[in-house]
């Protein structure tokens, strides 16, 4: 049996879905899981998604993300956890740290991960290339370590299990001295998930004439619970900000539910999200190329069509 | 004072991916490449540095095949770059292209800055520049669309998930992976392309270098089209019928909702 670590991110005290991902499938592998936690927050946690090993920090220096202090300590937590396999999320931070992690401990990293087997330690990963104009199977060799980074929404979560607990280690890591000062953190505005997390996104293109017609897609994003994306044209002409970009030089998301509107499909935004589960389209040209993208299409008028569907939506979800 | 950007040659955001037979890899015949679209922003905050403090140096390195991975480079030095160096290399994993980067880097003497994009759209990794500031024992940050240096610092802005922006100061040398936003890419100018043309490129082999072959971690195999969906179901009828039957669809059908 060898061990898998799992990279435990939290938002608000919780253990974030796209941990519990990660935590709940290791658990099936039949490996031992144990969870790194960074951070002051209630690790212990983890057991309830089936870890039964929490190694954790609490110093004061992880309650923000400085790439250097977190390469070190997570380093020193692979290697002395005796983990064969890592697995973290394909966050921003998970993106960010895991290859210098890797450098450092000379380990193999593959990232963006949408499909993982498991089997004792041998690893395969299903990854997007090209943001998912075509996909490869990634393998290892020459490595000790394993480090997997997988995109979020991939992997079923169940209930967490209160009843089960975990041996809690502290970890003991010697501290660098720091080249990087996280001066200031200014949060985002939108409490909504981030793009790459939503479960439901509602994307709008340059068919909505103008910026302040975004205010019709925030509606009905409000109703479904949905993230707002944007194609790169609408960012390219200042609409909106390019945090909200779906493509190949944007975001590649894979929602359960992508509802685009005014989108004609061009061929680096159907790149970023042709990996949904279900697409909608609503455009008012029918050749548009989105429609081949599309599970369910509405050719008509976005400015009729979109405040009816938030009605209906409002209707249907009230019960 | 040397500032390094590290490149990347891809294939053209409108490139249509083809197969090879044997699912090694994708079809090469016929494809554009171009500078990784990431990879213009750093060249541009390189230019714009070396406007401010003259005594700079851009030195535009990539790893690649050299026959074609050498024409990102003259696009460098046609946008400003002052030198240019190629690591001829094939198939090479994120770990090896940044360990052979950062060797050559440390080999150039070492940088005040290291510039590159913080991801490039071909493998759609985000590793290489993480990788390569840790081989050079220097600090970095990523998805950065906002950069002032003093003599001694870099401060920027990076941009983290759901909006946020974390504002991260770094002691030099430093790495920094660009973002969307950081700045507008100039156009190469005539004369530029001109003196680009002429500019000899310097040629480091990737064997020359005493990276292991064992060093490679990652391989790649069966590569495959996504699967071809079903044609669109469409919805007839008023904007409110429509709406109807789609709520209903997404509930009843699809179960999304």
């Amino acid at each position: 049996m060898s061990k898998i670590l799992v990279f435990t991110e939290f938002q608000n005290g919780k253990i974030k879905r796209s941990s519990q991902e990660l935590l709940q499938f290791a658990a099936t592998t039949g490996n031992t899981v144990a969870a790194l936690v960074l951070g002051s927050t209630d690790g212990a946690q983890a057991a309830h998604h089936g870890a039964t090993e929490v190694l954790f920090s609490a110093d004061a220096g992880f309650n923000s993300y400085n790439p250097e202090l977190f390469t070190v300590a997570t380093a020193e937590a692979i290697q002395k956890s005796g983990a064969t396999v890592v697995l973290a999320s394909s966050s921003s931070t998970g993106k960010d740290l895991f290859p210098r992690v890797a450098a450092k401990i000379k380990a193999g990293v593959v990232s963006d991960g949408i499909e993982i087997k498991i089997t004792g330690d041998d690893v395969k990963v299903k990854k997007p290339f090209y943001s998912g104009k075509c996909f490869a199977t990634a393998t290892f060799e020459n490595t000790n370590v394993k480090i997997v980074l997988m995109r979020p929404n991939q992997l079923p979560v169940a209930a967490a299990d209160v009843s089960k607990s975990a041996t809690v280690t502290e970890l003991t890591f010697t501290k660098p001295s720091l080249k990087t000062i996280i001066k200031d953190i200014v949060k985002g505005t939108s409490e909504k998930l981030d793009l790459t997390e939503a479960n439901i996104i509602v994307s709008g293109g340059r068919g909505l004439k103008e910026a302040g017609n975004f205010k019709m897609l925030n509606d009905l994003a409000d109703v479904l619970g949905a993230t707002v994306g944007a194609t790169r044209a609408v960012v390219d002409a200042g609409w909106v900000g390019h945090s909200m970009q779906v493509g190949q030089t944007g975001k590649t998301v894979a929602p359960s539910l992508y509802i685009a509107v005014g989108v004609s499909g061009a061929i680096q935004h159907l790149a970023g999200m042709s990996g949904s589960k279900v697409i909608v389209a609503i455009n008012s040209d029918p050749n548009a190329p989105i429609f081949q993208k599309a599970t369910y299409g509405i050719v008509g008028d976005a400015f009729e069509i979109v405040p009816a569907l938030t009605a209906e939506f409002k209707k249907v979800l009230a019960h | 004072m040397k500032v390094f950007v590290c490149l990347k040659q891809v294939p053209d955001t409108e490139t249509k991916i083809k197969i090879l037979p044997d699912h090694s890899g994708i079809d090469t015949a016929g494809i554009k490449w171009v500078m990784n679209p990431y990879d213009e922003f750093a060249v541009e905050e390189a230019i714009k540095f070396k406007e401010k403090n003259p005594t700079a140096q851009v030195w535009a390195i990539t790893a690649g095949p050299k026959a074609r991975a050498v024409e990102v480079l003259r696009t460098a030095l046609a946008m400003g770059a002052d030198e240019a160096i190629v690591i001829n290399a094939e198939n090479m994993d994120a770990i090896t292209t940044a360990e052979a980067l950062a060797k050559v880097i440390q080999a150039e003497g070492g940088a005040h800055l290291v510039l590159a994009g913080k991801m490039a759209i071909d493998n759609n990794q985000s590793s290489v520049p993480q990788m390569v500031a840790e081989f050079l024992n220097i600090p970095h940050t990523s998805v950065v669309s906002k950069f002032e240096a003093t003599p001694e610092s870099f401060t920027v802005e990076r941009d983290a998930d759901g909006g946020t922006k974390e504002v991260v100061q770094l002691m030099s040398p430093a790495l920094v992976a660009a973002n969307k936003g950081l700045n507008l890419p100039r156009y190469a100018s005539l004369p530029g392309i001109m003196k680009a043309k002429k500019k000899v490129i310097k040629e480091i082999e990737f064997s020359t270098l005493g990276i292991a072959a064992t060093e490679q971690k990652v391989k790649y195999a069966g590569f495959e089209l996504p699967a071809e969906k079903p044609a669109v179901k469409l919805l007839t009828g008023d904007a409110t019928a429509q709406a109807a039957a789609l709520v209903q669809a997404l509930r009843n059908e699809a179960k999304v909702i």
